[in-house]
């Protein structure tokens, strides 16, 4: 009996109160630098809008049963608009809530995630914004770069059902350019070098897609660039600075404010139902000439000229 | 702590209960650390998931996950006796092949269950809510779960896997082949985990291949905080603590994200160091407590 007076003891110390004039709780998978820019983007939209919010933050730390958990959480906080970052963190959040809007925001492929029946038309109480990579453009970007390539790596976790979404379309973009991919998969970031080393001799450029697992040990893929002359491109423009060569991508920040925007509309009055799912209006050109010659390539000058952001 | 969180600790905590039933027989009971866990829970999701897609009853497709976790811990208690690898890399392996075996059987890795018929439905269909729906059942189920293992426990075969464990000499001279025994318990104990891993993809609306990430860490977790805090000599009562250990646990995580100290929040980035350190709490409070008094 003693141990369950404690125990209810130790229940006991929660509770918030808050003055502003919405809600919105946050269910993120994972800390990662793109996917907390997407949440940062969102608050930064709401407030650039004048709305008063107070946020709830909750990272699962890439468990999914935390994900769940974090939304039966939600349910009790009871926010105006609840925003589930990611695929599964999303699928928990419209498992667990019914009653409440939700805006999923990074989901790769939110129709093969059960989330919405249809881009056009979400139905229920659902919307987002989803981050499907403009592949057939990047891989124009990687030709600008080795017009005669012929086979392209790319290194992804089959594990994550946005990956195995990005190298489909892949293949098939590929395929129409006459490029044969060769892949190399990873069940977790300490796999990351081998998968890269495994690549060598295989391929004569590398690309990373949008994969969590992967792009959190981007360093390591770098430094096997590096080391075999193996040109590395990326899908997202914060691994640029971490050593790719150059990418053509989402920009999350941007993504944050966009999905911000629809967080706005819909405490307004708007019917998330009724709201289509947005893909990225705008896409970013980063490069990083110092990686380039590294790997041993040279910029194409007419790309220098093009870019949005150049890495000294 | 919101009525609704408490209520989804609850869910999980009776949804994971019967994994930690299961570790509790090979860790406990059997003596035999697996950690095929990791690989059989999202095992049984991903079979019960393509099960319902493929239009087959709810309930149906728990029973052929439990099917499959059998197999998949057979195949570490095989490695083990008859190709006599060490119990502990036994499991790894199994555990390690699962991942690809989980994607083969999924053919992808998230499949999503929104939208279709689960064991959830008859009480949701009665007017009960999905938050009150899913603790109610799951923990009816870990009950039964708990009972039929008690009974076994207490019947001959069982008396011998509880023995095969504290006195492995002490059986063989009694003419058991011990293999089998231990074979057949870490198949049991997996197609307990199986069920957890189907009855959780039914209440969180999706299968996914890395939700099985850190469940041997939970379900040792949960035992050693149940023996600690509710233990007791009898097979009975222990096994009923594992069970609330597995609650305890989850409350503590729910407990930790909703943690707020006056205007001092914990960032989210804590959330695993506070769980921990609830479970510390947890476990040495009664002691303390029994130290003061003492005093």
């Amino acid at each position: 009996m003693r141990r369950l007076i404690l125990l209810c003891g130790l229940l006991l110390c929660a509770m918030s109160v808050s003055a502003a004039d919405y809600r919105v709780s946050f269910n993120q998978i994972v800390e990662h630098p793109a996917l907390d820019a997407l949440r940062q983007g969102v608050k930064d939209e709401l407030q650039a809008q004048q709305l008063k919010v107070s946020y709830q933050d909750h990272i699962a730390q890439g468990n999914i049963a935390t994900a769940n958990l974090i939304a039966k959480q939600i349910l009790g906080e009871n926010p105006d608009v609840v925003v589930g970052i990611a695929t599964p963190t999303a699928q928990a959040c419209a498992q667990a809530i019914r009653t409440i809007p939700i805006v999923f925001a990074a989901v790769t492929d939110p129709v093969g995630a059960g989330l919405v029946t249809s881009f056009e038309k979400p139905g229920g109480l659902i919307t987002g914004t989803s981050d499907m990579s403009p592949i057939g453009r990047q891989l124009e970007l990687i030709l600008q770069f080795i017009p005669k390539l012929k086979t392209l790596g790319v290194i992804y976790n089959s594990g994550e059902a946005n990956s195995v979404t990005l190298v489909k379309i892949l293949k098939e973009e590929a395929q129409k350019r006459g490029i044969a991919v060769e892949e190399a998969t990873v069940s977790n970031s300490a796999g990351v070098t081998q998968a890269a080393k495994s690549l060598v001799g295989r391929s004569e450029a590398v690309y990373i897609p949008t994969d969590n697992t992967v792009v959190s040990a981007f360093e390591a893929i770098a430094q096997v660039g590096y080391q075999t002359k193996l040109p590395i491109f990326a899908a997202d423009t914060d691994s640029v600075k971490r050593g790719a060569v150059a990418a053509l991508a989402v920009d999350y920040y941007k993504m944050g404010r966009q999905t911000g925007e629809m967080v706005a509309r819909i405490l307004a009055g708007a019917n998330p139902g009724d709201m289509p799912v947005e893909t990225l209006r705008e896409f970013q050109i980063h490069l990083n000439p110092g990686s380039a010659a590294k790997m041993g390539l040279h910029v194409p000058e007419a790309l220098l000229q093009k870019a949005d952001k150049i890495i000294e | 702590m919101t009525y609704y969180a408490f209520m989804g600790a609850l869910e999980q905590g009776f949804a994971y209960g019967f994994l930690v039933l299961g570790v509790y027989l090979t860790f406990r009971v059997l003596d035999f650390p697996d950690l095929t866990v990791d690989g059989s829970l999202p095992l049984g999701a991903a079979i019960s998931a393509v099960a319902i897609t493929a239009g087959i009853d709810p309930y149906v497709s728990l029973l052929l996950a439990m099917l499959a976790g059998f197999a998949a811990g057979a195949v570490t208690g095989i490695l083990n006796t008859r190709f006599g690898i060490l119990h502990l890399l036994a499991s790894i392996l199994t555990m390690i092949a699962l991942y690809s075996i989980n994607l083969r059987v999924m053919g992808r890795p998230n499949m999503t269950l929104l939208g279709k018929a689960t064991i959830l439905d008859p009480l949701t269909n009665a007017g009960i809510g999905m938050f009150n729906a899913a603790p109610l059942l799951f923990g009816l189920l870990s009950f039964v779960g708990l009972l039929a293992l008690l009974w076994l426990l207490r019947t001959a075969f069982g008396l011998t896997m509880q023995a095969t464990g504290a006195n492995p000499q002490m059986i063989t001279s009694q003419g058991v082949a011990t293999s089998r025994v231990i074979i057949l318990t870490v198949g049991l104990s997996n197609s307990f985990a199986a069920l957890s891993g189907a009855l959780l993809c039914q209440s969180q609306g999706a299968a996914d291949v890395n939700m099985g990430v850190g469940t041997i860490v939970a379900g040792l977790a949960s035992v050693i905080v149940g023996e600690t805090l509710f233990g007791g000599r009898s097979i009975a009562r222990s096994l009923f603590a594992a069970l609330l250990g597995s609650i305890v646990y989850r409350l503590a995580i729910a407990l930790a994200l909703s943690f707020k100290l006056g205007q001092f929040s914990i960032t989210p980035s804590d959330l695993n160091l506070l769980t921990a350190l609830l479970v510390v709490a947890a476990l040495t409070l009664p002691g303390l407590r029994r130290k003061v008094l003492r005093r």
